[in-house]
């Protein structure tokens, strides 16, 4: 059997183009956020001075401690410039997800049956993963 | 919509701190930015994931809960996989078909570690972390040298999935072909290696390489640039676990991340002059003085 140099395939080709565009752009945008924290331009929910009170806590004391929201809450909080942040992280994490969004029609119009499979499979554990389902 | 003038003012006054403050707050995110770029440095000589540095050294020396410092191990060796990813994936060297079958199977039990890790009790993860690292020391330890690809025998389920390729060597100008073998003992491999990753937010470079290159046949190169791919899929899974439970602080996450990545910047230029053989080892003794420290933690011995 014939084998192609990876570099050629469409679907590498692709991934690697929204890989490049979305981590360059989640990178840059969670540095300028963490500018505009440390500046205090953006009031945070959580005053930076009275973080080592509390980032010694578990995730779970330090959210009911600070009232700062689990889950998806957050969302309702992006005017502070902690959660803004956070934000940020969020969008680096979104990247994978977003390239494989993308990847699974490209497969189906390849008629590479096995690897959109795959492809979808993965996406559905990312999107359980980040919908907090998978959490219960 | 969102807004910030609507939101629950800070309930700081109703809680008492978990600790004295005695130093003034940016020490510590000064401190971490310091200490993960000289992580960056290391991790790239010594070719090891930041990520197996970072979470026992951090949770050995600051003062963070293991929580936010595994959620911040776990991020930033997805910030640094995201990053190398398009030109690996660009140059042919790394395989998104190769990485997709393991990557899955990884996913999985990398949420599923994450989620286990948030019912096990702070000091038994600690000890847990400290039995885990030392482990992986042994595996650096005993890692055999990487070998010269010779061919491999292919089995069904990679036949079936196509798991074969070429790249082009840009030190040697030759072709390198590959094929993998052992698929389903590589299954098993990236299951665990998942589970081990999501539960403590070690990355996973550590053990992706050995299992791909050495137990897949895939050859060295590949079996590098291949572990970032997977790595910044199977990462992605226990990341989002990390975020919905509350478990991410900003200000330990960000520094972090800028730091490991300008020092493997630095790092990748140091690669020529300094000896990887003789880091590997100061490496090995780094982690083995983690490793303990984590373990005495955890067992209430050295608090």
């Amino acid at each position: 059997m014939s084998v192609t140099a990876d570099s050629a395939l469409p679907e590498q080709r692709i991934y690697a183009r929204w890989l490049a565009a979305g981590s360059h752009s989640s990178l840059a945008l969670l540095a300028v956020l963490f500018v505009v924290y440390l500046t205090g331009v953006v009031p945070p929910l959580v005053p930076v001075a009275e973080l080592p009170n509390y980032w010694g806590l578990s995730a779970a004391h330090y959210a009911a401690a600070t009232g700062t929201p689990t889950g998806w809450r957050w969302l309702e909080l992006l005017g502070r410039s902690d959660v803004m942040n956070l934000a940020g992280i969020a969008c680096v994490a979104l990247v994978t997800p977003v390239c494989f969004a993308r990847l699974v029609p490209e497969f189906v119009r390849q008629r590479e049956s096995m690897f959109a499979a795959i492809a979808l499979m993965e996406l559905w554990i990312l999107v359980l993963a980040a919908s907090g389902l998978a959490a219960g | 919509m969102l807004v910030g003038a609507a939101a629950p003012e800070f309930a700081l006054a109703a809680t008492p701190p978990a600790s004295p403050v005695i130093s003034p707050w940016w020490v510590w995110p000064l401190a971490l930015f310091l200490a993960t770029f000289l992580i960056g440095i290391v991790a790239v000589l010594a070719g090891v994931g930041g990520g197996v540095l970072f979470v026992p050294i951090v949770s050995g020396l600051f003062p963070f809960h293991l929580d936010f410092v595994r959620s911040a191990g776990l991020l930033l060796a997805l910030a640094g996989a995201i990053s190398a990813g398009p030109g690996l994936l660009a140059s042919g060297m790394a395989s998104l078909r190769l990485a997709m079958p393991f990557a899955l199977i990884g996913s999985v039990f990398s949420m599923v570690g994450a989620l286990v890790s948030f019912t096990v009790p702070a000091d038994v993860m600690q000890a847990l972390l400290g039995i885990t690292i030392m482990l992986i020391v042994l595996l650096m330890w005993r890692a055999r040298k990487p070998e010269t690809y010779a061919g491999s025998r292919r089995d069904r389920i990679a036949v079936a999935l196509g798991l074969a390729g070429v790249y082009l060597d840009p030190v040697t100008g030759r072709d390198i072909d590959w094929r993998v073998q052992h698929t389903l003992a590589g299954f098993a491999a990236f299951a665990i290696i998942g589970l081990v990753g999501g539960m403590f937010g070690l990355g996973a470079g550590w053990a992706n390489v050995p299992a791909l290159h050495l137990l897949l046949g895939v050859p060295l190169k590949g079996a590098i640039a291949t572990s970032n791919i997977v790595m910044s899929i199977v990462n992605t899974s226990a990341a989002w676990i990390y975020i919905e439970r509350g478990a991410v602080l900003p200000m330990i996450v960000t520094p972090s991340v800028i730091g490991v990545m300008l020092g493997a910047k630095i790092g990748a230029r140091l690669l020529h002059r300094l000896h990887a053989a003789v880091l590997h080892r100061i490496v090995i003794v780094v982690l083995l003085l983690a490793g303990s420290r984590a373990m005495l933690k955890g067992f209430g011995l050295w608090n």
